[in-house]
């Protein structure tokens, strides 16, 4: 009896600092979407002024795997993300779409693309960021991965570093094209 | 004055005050609606929903823009005529059941549920068997001494008279 009391503490700590050992990597800010392997919501988003196509549903249902970088001119991070959104565009052989979201004014994004340099197939706008809510956007910038049919199949919350790309986006892409 | 006393007069100052104090929200005039039934049915759901960028808030407490942008969703469903349960449904089916401040009651979520009451339980099991192991231990010390404890304690007792008289 007096054994089994003293080894609760023990038991208690070694529990504890699995717990603390397995989520020691988790970011709790991260919050899984929850539209993964559902289809992508339905969109139409007029194109940034001077580009003569915009961003819609269709765009993602054509039977090619796809990513959807959301982004904003005003948000650090995406600046910082940019140039691997422009390596993911070289090194996976898939159509990349914009999400403008949420710009002050229509110029900011124009501007900001020019700047930077666009890797972007068409970029929608999304000045109200109502298409962003329906996507899940809580935090720009985020990346989504389309299959051909329009399902998102994951997305990745905050800036893609290096590793990320490498790790995690390419061989998701490369997976889903099978 | 007494220490439980000061430590009462403490818990009052603290929680008083508190409770009487309405939190601050950060609804901007511009969205409020005209129509009071559902403004108020508005700010029901918005003190349900967490803002996602700062996790800890509800969207009608939060200052971020996404919260803001929500508040006005919420709103104009409303206005739609929808129903109180279908807008958290339309927010949940884009943010998951983790914009729920209250989360829903699910196998997913059972123990996060039951681990309060399990945690009571087994509190509850420990203080009863501490309290009987102690019963336990003094009802098995008898009130009077044995036989040998009497004897040496009376050895005792002389020899300290023989050293006293001394």
């Amino acid at each position: 009896m007096r054994f089994s009391l003293a080894v609760i503490p023990l038991v208690l700590f070694a529990a504890l600092a699995g717990i603390f050992l397995i989520n020691i990597d988790k970011d709790s800010s991260v919050v899984p979407s929850v539209l993964i392997d559902k289809p992508a919501p339905d969109f139409s988003l007029p194109p940034l002024p001077g580009a003569d196509k915009g961003l819609s549903r269709a765009d993602l249902t054509k039977g090619k795997v796809s990513v959807l970088n959301v982004f904003a001119s005003w948000c650090i991070p995406c600046r910082a993300e940019h140039p691997m959104i422009k390596r993911l565009s070289n090194e996976a052989d898939v159509p990349i779409f914009g999400l403008n979201y949420k710009e002050k004014d229509p110029q900011d994004g124009v501007k900001w693309l020019e700047e930077l340099g666009n890797p972007y197939q068409a970029v929608g706008m999304d000045l109200s960021g109502r298409t962003g809510i329906d996507f899940g956007v809580y935090g720009v910038p985020e990346t989504f991965i389309i299959d051909g049919q329009g399902q998102i199949k994951y997305k990745h919350i905050g800036p893609v570093t290096s590793e990320v790309l490498e790790k995690v986006l390419l061989p998701k892409i490369a997976e889903l094209k099978g | 004055m007494n220490r439980p006393f000061l430590i009462l007069l403490g818990v009052i100052g603290v929680t008083v005050p508190l409770l009487l104090s309405s939190p601050a929200h950060a609804v901007n005039p511009d969205e409020i609606l005209s129509n009071t039934v559902l403004e108020e049915r508005a700010r029901d759901i918005s003190q349900e929903l967490r803002c996602l960028v700062c996790q800890n808030q509800s969207i009608d407490d939060s200052d971020a823009d996404l919260a803001r942008d929500l508040r006005v969703l919420v709103r104009e469903r409303l206005v739609a005529g929808d129903t109180d349960q279908q807008v958290i449904d339309y927010i949940v089916a884009r943010y998951g059941d983790y914009v729920l401040l209250n989360p829903p009651l699910k196998p997913e979520t059972y123990v996060l549920w039951a681990s309060p009451i399990v945690l009571a339980i087994l509190a509850l099991i420990a203080v009863a068997a501490f309290y009987r192991r102690k019963q336990r231990e003094s009802g098995a010390k008898p009130d009077k001494l044995s036989k040998d404890e009497q004897t040496r304690l009376n050895e005792i007792l002389e020899t300290a008279q023989k050293d006293g008289s001394k």
